[in-house]
């Protein structure tokens, strides 16, 4: 399975990298830092059907950082929910895949995105709602860690432990770079695990591109109740691509055809990750 | 009569209650100020309590929506559209889902507690949405009436109400319709097109003009957005002349609404009363009224300048 869910995520970065030198704009740093993360859920974790993408007892994902659309788009695409012929039209007019996620335009997407803050929100509202109907869906939600400065995510994060909702839970992609620099130096949010753990949380840290212990800390967050809980994922920014790895600059910009033939050929070498 | 909005709400909200399984009531630690306490005595494990947090509880809305449901999203009026307004934007309105906004103490509501607590601009913020309905009932009854209207209604929305009894000046079997004005008074001088509280004061306007031989027709627009524009139209070709009120800044409210149709469609000469370009100020309702000019006097003052424009 690990094999599996490691190959898948390595497809999923190529996949990104083709989407971005066609768009020639969006967010390949923090797509990439999350590759892992979503293969394990949409290969292995969530309970969904491609071909029912509204089926009412399914679990919900919640894109958070909705700039990371790519990451989500190939993961959808590779899942089922749309054809893989679609994501080189990311971005483009008369397309479908928006810069930032659309639930209204693309198959699978549970909830419009892009303004950082309230993806988490309204997947703590999604699980609230889940409680009250005795649902058993779980309420899944890819936060950045530069997402989490915004004031939003703390009033979200107090709501959800306030109500006792373990059928949410976060994973926070912990890649440590922002914009305009290193989490440290833009606006520094250490002791992260301990913030969580204060605002009544159940905390999981692991390393984001292990699958093996993406999948663990996932299976024992389905098991844990009373709380919620946030699986802080230690990730590398632009992972699997060395030239974009730990750069901020790539957080917004996307390859020149060149950078992305040696990004695929790295990839595709496997000098990424597998 | 008179009748406090906020109290027909809460009264409202228990009889949807009772009515739909579906409707879920949040509110930001201002239950009792927005009456739907009513609501959480009668229905507990459909109220949720957000705390002083209007941000979120428009997310959280919005994730109930996502999930079937339709909640009534309550917090004064200045706070939520002030905090909130970027995730009605994009969690609500981008994503067409199903919240009912609900601001509280609108206008002079809140009186002595002073400008920080005037919302006078929150129509403004909301009639800019694509997609968003923007409502504000006329008095206690058609506050009943609009809360049924809007759970029935599938999309964003966004209602006023007020918190200090106004004079009721419609009945029970009068209709109301998401969209559709009410002629409250016909006339053939002038058109007086007014929302709340307002209306009854552009009533009382009509009465004393008509005294002066000027015979002015009163539209109760209590739906903003989308503005009823074959109604509008109707009443201008035969008045020649249009006066807007409401409690609410002169800019981006009703009678920007409705100057923005009439522009185009039929200029005529046009007044707009209501809060000039400014905040409140600290006092009783009626007082904050006489200083921002919400008052039957600048209504017929108004019509008197239309009229000589004619």
């Amino acid at each position: 399975m690990t094999t599996i869910l490691q190959k898948m995520a390595c497809k999923i970065r190529q996949d990104i990298i083709e989407m971005l030198v066609l768009a020639k704009s969006g967010h390949p740093g923090g797509s990439l830092s999350a590759a892992d993360i979503m293969s394990v859920l949409y290969f292995s974790v969530l309970k969904i059907e491609p071909d029912n993408p509204q089926w009412p007892d399914r679990d919900r994902f919640v894109l958070s950082k909705g700039h990371a659309a790519p990451v989500l788009y190939a993961a959808l695409a590779e899942r089922g929910f749309f054809p893989r012929e679609e994501l080189v039209n990311l971005r483009q007019t008369g397309h479908f895949l928006q810069g930032h996620p659309d639930m209204l335009k693309v198959p699978g997407v549970d909830m419009s995105t892009g303004s950082l803050g309230q993806g988490f929100s309204a997947a703590a509202g999604m699980a609230l709602a889940g409680k009250i109907d005795q649902k058993t869906y779980r309420v899944y939600c890819l936060l950045g860690d530069g997402e989490i400065a915004e004031g939003l995510v703390w009033e979200a994060a107090m709501a959800a432990a306030h109500y006792k909702l373990d059928n949410l839970v976060a994973v926070l992609d912990y890649n440590g770079l922002q914009i305009d620099g290193t989490n440290e130096e833009v606006m520094n949010s250490a002791p992260l695990a301990d913030k969580w753990r204060a605002f009544g949380w159940n905390v999981l840290e692991v390393d984001g591109h292990d699958v093996e212990e993406l999948l663990n800390s996932l299976e024992l967050a389905k098991n844990f109740q009373g709380k919620p809980t946030i699986i802080v994922a230690k990730t590398t920014k632009g992972k699997g691509v060395s030239f974009m790895e730990n750069q901020a600059g790539w957080h917004g910009s996307a390859p020149s055809p060149e950078q992305a033939e040696l990004a695929l050929a790295e990839l595709k070498g496997g000098n990424a990750h597998v | 009569m008179m009748i406090a909005p906020r109290l027909a709400y809460g009264q409202a909200l228990v009889e949807l209650g009772q009515e739909n399984e579906d409707v879920v009531v949040l509110d930001a630690d201002v239950a009792k100020a927005s009456m739907t306490i009513l609501f959480k005595e009668a229905f507990p494990e459909r109220f949720f309590d957000l705390g002083i947090a209007e941000s979120d509880i428009i997310g959280t809305g919005a994730g109930f929506a996502v999930a079937g449901k339709i909640p009534f999203v309550n917090a004064y009026a200045n706070f939520l559209l002030g905090n909130g307004w970027e995730q009605i934007r994009i969690s609500v309105c981008y994503a067409k889902q199903n919240v009912k906004i609900i601001g509280h103490n609108i206008g002079a509501s809140s009186g002595k507690d002073g400008p920080t607590h005037l919302p006078l601009e929150d129509i403004a913020l909301t009639r800019a949405f694509p997609g968003m309905t923007v409502i504000e009932p006329v008095d206690g009854i058609e506050v009943k009436k609009a809360v049924k209207a809007l759970a029935e209604h599938v999309g964003p929305a966004y209602m006023r109400v007020g918190r200090i009894p106004i004079p009721v000046v419609t009945k029970e079997d009068d209709e109301f319709v998401i969209g559709k004005a009410n002629i409250l008074r016909e006339g053939k001088d002038v058109t007086i097109i007014a929302c709340g509280v307002m209306v009854s004061k552009a009533l009382s306007a009509a009465a004393a003009l008509s005294r002066e031989g000027l015979n002015a027709e009163v539209i109760n627009m209590h739906t903003i957005k989308p503005l009823d524009k074959e109604s509008i139209l109707k009443s201008i070709e035969k008045t020649g002349a249009v006066v807007t009120a409401e409690e609410h800044t002169v800019i981006g409210g009703l009678g920007s609404a409705v100057a923005e149709y009439l522009a185009t469609a039929m200029p005529v000469p046009m007044r707009i009363v209501g809060s000039p370009d400014r905040f409140g100020v600290c006092g009783t309702y009626d007082e904050i009224h006489e200083v921002l000019g919400l008052t039957v006097e600048k209504i017929r003052e108004a019509v008197r300048d239309v009229i000589i424009l004619k």
